[in-house]
């Protein structure tokens, strides 16, 4: 994961819910760019056009309701979205994206302070992200010490190998 | 102080005493559940996982074909195929073929691989459903069931419980869906998210199994973790029908903490419909109805209510009349069995003389995926579990979630109908 990512805030509502985030019909897809090319499209038929690489959705609370389908994440990452922050965020979407190495980041005061269009710095060793539009700076939550260090190890997938590893001694 | 249902499946699934909520705890896994597209991203991460050659035990993985199945397109066929391909190269004991399964939720308890007191992980949502059988069960992504289906366990972090009390008898014409649906307005899509749902009280002691499924299937649409009944002696007999293995029937203590208490007063519940486009905008029927809101689709099915007790309300509202003109209706039965079951008691004769259509068992109207797509413009009334934007089609449809009879009455009128109503007019 990189040390920081900058892009403009694109902004929405609360239940941003994982049917408009990459609709059913797009579920046999596997490819993250394909994927990417239909992010959002059931809430913002605009979304993947007028983005650019590195830009961040900033929404209020309940991010990611719904399925549990990993293509949603695995969808706006693909669409080259760099982070996403929110109020908060579904349960299952929220492991999901620590899964997959998709930034996230709780904070009510960002999203608050974040106007549509802004421009975003993110920093997710720290949970830092910078309004450099609006000269403000807002913490997000820090994650659970445990999920911290899954993010740190790389993520689950070496998590995994390192358990295989214990077990075979 | 004493721990819920929850707490206590999961501690003993790790190993401990007692876990409190928020804890993080790793968790011996039961079962682990997967469909074609949740399989196909999964086994995907477990190929890239180094030492990982073999699932941890090919008698706990279930592996179910059922939603975009018979393959809506050859883009579906490859992922149908790749997890076949993966069964067969595991020798995966639960592998569920078109004709051979249905609708994952519906399968495994008909088929016996819940039971109570186990873990259930599944890459689905809707994985909650087995806490109709006194079982922990939840859904997660496909690199969490990757790594389940390799290690056996899961980390979970213990989630604090919500105890949901019903009192009083279901009227004529309500049914578990009415309540949950009421439920899920009550608590909101995001009311119990990161918690568990513990359901209680007099009412639910006497609804039926089916009745449970449904209601534990929609705890996810109030964002919860889980959702979890106590079994019972009906929960037992209809597990020792299927299974011979051992299980444990665990209780919550009765000092056990929950975060929250509701009440539900069931006496004077009408039958309810969630409206366009959150699971939580309910409203009682007579409210709804009121509006004459006309329909373009009625679907009957999904792993809400899919099953044969379904089917048989259905079959009663339609039996010997037609459905209304410029409508079509929908029915999935949720499983093979169930679609065998519904054949040798002539519903599927009685659905389709009134001009149903039947269809294979299958997810695929209830996502948007096929076989009931929504076009621009179209409203339909299903007996489904979600009504989110572009859920069963066209961003531009809507869909009214309600029961079995109110989607069967809704189908002789073309609006929204109070079976009730329906019923004195003598339609």
């Amino acid at each position: 994961m990189e040390d920081s990512m900058r892009g403009k805030a694109h902004k929405y509502g609360k239940n941003v819910d994982t049917d408009v985030i990459i609709p059913g019909k797009y579920c046999n897809i596997i490819d993250p760019v394909e994927l990417g090319k239909h992010a959002l499209e059931g809430l913002d038929p605009e979304y993947t056009a007028k983005m650019k690489t590195g830009d961040i959705i900033v929404a209020d609370t309940n991010f990611g309701c719904g399925s549990s389908r990993e293509v949603a994440p695995i969808a706006i990452k693909g669409s080259g979205t760099s982070a996403v922050i929110a109020k908060s965020f579904a349960r299952i979407f929220y492991r999901n994206a620590l899964n997959i190495g998709l930034p996230i980041f709780e904070s009510e005061a960002a999203v608050d302070g974040i106007a549509n269009g802004d421009e975003i710095e993110v920093r997710p060793a720290t949970g830092t992200i910078v309004n450099h539009t609006k000269g403000e700076q807002y913490q997000a939550a820090e994650f659970p010490p445990f999920m911290r260090s899954l993010i740190d190890a790389g993520g689950l997938v070496p998590y995994v190998e390192k358990r295989l590893a214990q077990a075979k001694g | 102080m004493g721990m819920t249902l929850t707490e206590k499946i999961l501690a003993r699934h790790s190993g401990q005493d007692r876990v409190e909520p928020g804890q993080i705890i790793n968790a011996k896994v039961d079962l682990v559940l997967a469909n074609e597209l949740s399989a196909a991203v999964a086994i995907g991460v477990m190929r890239g996982i180094k030492g990982a050659d073999r699932v941890f035990d090919s008698s706990r993985i279930a592996l179910v074909e059922d939603h975009f199945v018979p393959a809506k397109d050859a883009q579906s066929a490859k992922l149908a195929k790749l997890m076949k391909d993966f069964a067969i190269e595991q020798n995966i004991e639960h592998f569920f073929d078109v004709g051979r399964g249905g609708i994952e939720h519906v399968v495994l308890p008909e088929e016996g691989l819940i039971a109570p007191g186990e873990l259930i992980v599944g890459g689905d949502s809707h994985t909650c459903t087995y806490g109709a059988f006194g079982a922990f069960a939840t859904g997660m992504g496909s690199t969490d069931i990757a790594a389940a289906f390799v290690l056996g366990e899961v980390w979970l972090k213990v989630p604090g419980s919500i105890k949901l009390v019903y009192n009083g008898n279901l009227g004529h014409m309500v049914y578990a869906k009415d309540l949950m649906l009421r439920t899920v307005g009550e608590l909101g899509i995001d009311g119990a998210t990161y918690r568990a749902i513990e359901y209680h009280g007099t009412t639910v002691d006497e609804l039926s199994i089916t009745g449970r499924i449904t209601m534990a299937n929609m705890a996810i649409e109030a964002g919860a973790k889980n959702g979890i009944f106590h079994a019972d002696a009906k929960t037992i007999a209809y597990v020792k029908e299927r299974t011979s293995r051992n299980f444990v029937v665990e209780g919550a203590d009765a000092d056990a903490v929950y975060e929250r208490v509701v009440t539900i007063d069931v006496d004077s519940l009408e039958p309810q419909v969630a409206c366009p486009h959150t699971p939580d905008n309910v409203h009682p029927i007579s409210e709804v109805a009121a509006d004459n809101v006309n329909v373009d689709q009625v679907f009957i099915g999904s792993c809400t209510n899919g099953y044969i007790e379904d089917l048989r309300v259905v079959a009663k509202i339609l039996e010997g009349k037609k459905i209304a003109s410029n409508l079509r209706v929908i029915v999935n039965p949720g499983s093979q069995k169930v679609w065998m079951q519904a054949a040798q008691e002539g519903i599927l004769t009685t659905l389709a003389g009134a001009g149903c259509v039947v269809n294979t068992p299958g997810c695929g109207a209830c996502f948007g995926g096929h076989m009931g797509t929504l076009g621009d413009g179209e409203r339909a009334i299903s007996t489904t579990n979600r009504n989110y934007v572009g859920r069963m089609g066209s961003p531009k449809a809507e869909v009214f979630l309600a029961s079995p009879a109110t989607c069967a009455a809704s189908a002789l009128t073309g609006k929204i109908t109070d079976p009730r109503v329906l019923e004195l007019a003598g339609v």
